[in-house]
């Protein structure tokens, strides 16, 4: 009986160390992939479970984490979510996190590795981890103001922005939308939500307009044009370029024409000055034909064009073409075509020529706290390239100066301050017309660079709506 | 029979000493698992604490009067598997807490269920002081097993996710297979003890194999139809091969034929087949063991598989050194405080922690087959070694399905599951095999013995008649 029992101990055994076995198994072979399972729920919860840090404007939270009852411990609330939207993005946990939730996840979760200090002195002093604090360099009543000039209903985007810092201070976009209606924590209130803001008009919610669509510049695009006529030395200030009523190219249907109301019509040639006060496409036709398509491309990238930044949210490259026909570098030269740009490209074209042709990098983050709000980290700012030359920004200033004294931007003229400015208009017969504002403020102490754009728009409502909204803004930012 | 010897020496100041040990890990474990939850030492963390010791120490009390020979590891590593069990089941409670305010601890009434399951156990001990009395009940046990199996299926008792296998007594439930599965291990330990002999010398010789003869074969029908009963009218799985697993044993043991344990097989074979055939829910279980990470297995309802897969996950999250108590999501996977309790402890604990867990199992069933071994009366083996095995068989289907080498079955684990019946049949258990081990190790006499033995036994288990005072007279 004895020997029985013995065997069935080890019988007893042997299911024991099969069961061992198994769990050495799904312990420590399988662990890794069972860890990465779609299905997986756990690093969600514990990603989700943490203390995130806040985006903080002015000191004030526009994203934080707020204990909740539920299984996840935290909620993200976001404070005026509709004026922020674009630049928080949402921490959604089915859609995944979007914009700076996105871009400085790793610093608002603490996992990042300036943080490891921290997480070291936490790991001994037995505090739950907690992630650091994004401070913008926005200023909220600039935001405000801008959110406020953009009219319900009308798709459009402002940028403002320091010229000698690259630090933005301003950046909305409409139609926006409230990022709480995707950060909660049931999925199909998510879904749900989604789905109703994928159904509004213009509206997505995964990009940020100001950076990540591109638009047609239209006539703002003539200050590259102007840029490139000048640094080729080729052309002056007394240069007298043709200026045809239309262009007309051989053996082809199309002509490119002046704008028929504008001041244009009455000068058959001009100098650049002139051109650009009155905005003069054919004037400028002839100068990108007579550079070529290079020339204009060159200097395109070197105010930024072709190159996509993280500010440290993403910014797409603003393209101009290449390989082109004549009449359509023609096109492309007065900024249709292909040439499309960003709103936040536009800025810094303003505010490289206003920097004295150096391009800063633009830049939202103004500093990184951690929870216990010692300074980690603050951006410097940080020059991209010379755009152009000191006096090539100089003479391009001046023109600008006209523009808005004498042109077709007069509505930005602030009593008292030297406003540089360039309005356009992008043409789209069918859906109406991109009407464009960029410029600087004031002319020879540079303290705003200004990008505005209202898409389809019908002329004077676009006029209404860049030229006067860059006036209130550079006053506001005049007056902090 | 052979028996193994051992040196009689009481060893129970050994066990007072595991025991401290074993109560330390049981308070730490439960402190941890509350800690930045709760109020650090609450009510919950005293009445665990107390309960364990006073009750742990009562037992070791019982064992120094009444059977100081026992073997001093059984009860130190039950107390450290029911207290880590307790701990496990209150820190999962405080996650539930969280998430729904209104939610009932489930911890406060598994410590009175402890308190309940070894008290039953000392009172045991203390009344029955030598197992073999309990061969005069061999009968009687089968009745009381028929009793028990039969009651959930009267209007007592309750159908819960399917398993008929409760019947509500006041306060709460109860699981009176669990019952049954001592009662049914007594009488199968008293018949086999009792008609070994006639098994075994009866019966046709084929090769190697000794056949048994038809008629002896009776207990191990009546075992197939238990087993089989309880897998078609209570719909238990996990029961129906406990009950199959602990006849196999006892009778491989009684009769060490290996043709037996080839029938038995067979016996299972048939019934898995059955089984599959006529009932969805076993077919099911099979299903979405082969196929767990199918899609449609996973989210069908009810049989999909996103039970053990989350526990998966739970183990794969915990990896070798564990996350910690109170650091994990064992809450994600549905009944982690009972039937996937192993998965909730190897999430937070570890491979190394679960690891240390199973290797206290090992030990238990060691001791107790150890005990079998030691003891000298065939009912005593036959006993000892049916309900130990049934405890390992009990860690592999429980802990091979969570990890999904077997199907998964509902099952508790011993001694750590939340549930008042299981906890009380182990104890029950853990004296028996106590007190088994208690005549195991004890000195031979070296005088002539008048206590030992209440009352002589015969062949049947039955006292053997006194002579008459006439001829004691004469």
């Amino acid at each position: 009986m004895n020997q029985a029992i013995r065997s069935a101990w080890v019988v007893a055994m042997g299911m024991f160390a099969l069961v061992l076995g198994s769990l050495t198994f799904v312990q420590f072979f399988q662990a890794e992939e069972l860890t990465e399972n779609p299905w997986n729920s756990r690093q969600l919860y514990q990603e989700f479970g943490r203390q995130r840090g806040a985006i903080l404007v002015d000191g004030r939270a526009v994203a934080e984490s707020v204990p909740s009852n539920d299984q996840f411990n935290y909620q993200r609330v976001y404070e005026e979510p509709e004026l922020y939207a674009h630049l928080t993005g949402y921490y959604s946990l089915s859609l995944g996190s979007t914009q700076l939730e996105d871009a400085q996840s790793e610093i608002l979760s603490g996992t990042d590795s300036s943080l490891f200090y921290d997480r070291v002195v936490r790991l001994f002093s037995g505090v739950d981890a907690q992630g650091a604090n994004v401070e913008l360099t926005i200023d909220p009543e600039i935001q405000q103001l801008a959110y406020d000039l953009i009219p319900d209903g009308q798709r459009g985007s402002i940028v403002v922005m320091e010229p000698s810092t690259g630090n933005i201070l301003a950046m909305v976009s409409k139609p926006t939308y409230d990022p709480n209606l995707l950060a909660g924590h049931d999925t199909a209130v998510i879904a749900e939500n989604a789905a109703a803001l994928s159904e509004q008009p213009g509206l997505s919610i995964y990009t940020n307009p100001a950076t990540e669509s591109l638009v047609s510049p239209g006539s703002v695009f003539k200050l590259i044009d102007a840029a490139a006529a000048v640094e080729s030395g080729r052309y002056d200030a007394e240069s007298e370029i043709p200026n045809p009523p239309a262009l007309e190219f051989p053996g082809i249907q199309y002509t490119l024409p002046n704008f028929v109301t504008g001041g244009c019509a009455s000068r058959t040639t001009a100098d650049l000055e002139f051109a650009l006060e009155q905005s003069c496409n054919t004037a400028f036709a002839n100068i990108a034909l007579d550079l070529g398509e290079a020339a204009i491309q060159e200097q395109a990238a070197k105010f930024g064009f072709g190159e996509e930044l993280a500010i440290p949210t993403r910014v797409i490259a603003s393209t101009f073409p290449s390989d082109l026909t004549e009449p359509e570098l023609a096109q492309s030269a007065v900024g249709q075509f292909d040439t499309l740009v960003t709103p936040l490209q536009m800025a810094m074209v303003s505010a490289a020529i206003a920097n004295d042709g150096e391009q800063m990098k633009p830049q939202l983050i103004k500093s990184v706290r951690a929870a216990d709000l010692e300074l980690i980290e603050s951006p410097q700012p940080e020059v991209l390239r010379q755009s152009v030359s000191q006096e090539t920004a100089n003479q391009l200033t001046d023109w600008m100066v006209n523009v808005v004294d004498n042109g077709t931007a007069t509505g930005a003229q602030v009593p008292g301050v030297a406003v540089a400015g360039k309005t356009g208009t992008a043409e789209f017969s069918e859906t109406g017309d991109n009407a464009w504002f960029t410029g600087f403020a004031p002319a020879d102490d540079p303290q705003v660079a200004i990008s505005i754009v209202m898409e389809n728009v019908d002329i004077p409502t676009g006029q209404q709506l860049t030229s006067p909204s860059a006036k209130r803004l550079i006053e506001a930012v005049l007056n902090r | 029979m052979s028996d193994v010897l051992t040196a009689p020496r009481s060893r129970r100041t050994v066990e007072f000493f595991l025991l401290l040990l074993a109560l330390a890990v049981a308070v730490c474990a439960n402190y941890l698992a509350g800690i930045g939850r709760e109020e650090a030492l609450g009510d919950y963390f005293w009445s665990q604490a107390i309960t364990l010791s006073a009750m742990s120490l009562l037992i070791h009390l019982i064992l120094r009067f009444r059977a100081k020979y026992a073997d001093p590891v059984i009860l130190p590593i039950v107390v450290a598997l029911n207290g880590i069990g307790l701990a496990m089941i209150h820190r999962l409670d405080l996650s539930a807490a969280q998430i729904n305010p209104d939610f009932t601890p489930v911890a406060p009434q598994q410590v009175l269920w402890t308190a309940v399951a070894i008290g039953a156990a000392a009172v045991l001990l203390i009344l029955l002081r030598d197992h073999r009395i309990l061969r005069r009940f061999t009968y009687i046990s089968l009745i009381v097993s028929a009793i028990l199996l039969l009651l959930p299926l009267t209007p007592l008792g309750l159908e819960i996710n399917g398993a008929r296998i409760w019947i509500s007594v006041g306060f709460g439930t109860f699981q009176p297979g669990e019952i049954a599965k001592i009662t049914l291990a007594v009488f199968f330990a008293g018949y086999l003890s009792t008609n070994r002999d006639l098994i075994l010398l009866a019966g046709k010789k084929i090769g190697p194999l000794q056949l048994p003869r038809f008629r002896d074969l009776a207990p191990m029908g009546a075992a197939w139809l238990v087993s089989i009963g309880v897998l078609i009218f209570q719909r238990d799985l996990g029961s129906s091969i406990l009950f199959f697993g602990l006849f196999m044993v006892m009778i491989y043991i009684a009769t060490s034929r290996v043709s037996w344990v080839l029938i038995g097989l067979a016996m299972i074979a048939v019934g898995v087949f059955v089984a599959l055939e006529l009932f969805s829910h076993v077919a099911l279980r099979f299903d979405s063991w082969i196929n767990a990470f199918a899609p449609e297995v996973y989210d069908r309802a009810p049989g999909g598989s996103a039970q053990v897969v989350q526990g998966l996950f739970g183990l794969a999250n915990g990896g070798l050194m564990g996350t910690g108590l109170g650091a994990g999501r064992p809450d994600l996977v549905t009944y982690s405080n009972s039937d996937m309790i192993i998965a909730a402890l190897g999430e937070e604990l570890g491979l190394i922690g679960v690891v240390a867990i199973v290797m206290l199992y090992v030990l238990l069933v060691s001791r107790g087959i150890r005990a079998a071994l030691g003891t000298k009366d065939g009912f005593g083996k036959l006993l000892a070694c049916g309900l130990s095995f049934t405890i390992a068989l009990q860690c592999f289907v429980v802990i091979g399905g969570i990890t999904r080498l077997i199907p998964l079955t509902g099952l508790t684990t011993p001694f750590m599951s939340a549930g008042g019946s299981s906890l009380l049949a182990n104890w029950l258990i853990v004296a028996l095999i106590l007190l088994i081990s208690e005549t195991a190790r004890r000195p031979a006499p070296t005088t002539p013995m008048k206590d030992s033995f209440l009352e002589p036994l015969g062949v049947n288990g039955k006292p053997v008649k006194k002579k008459s005072t006439k001829e004691v007279s004469r």
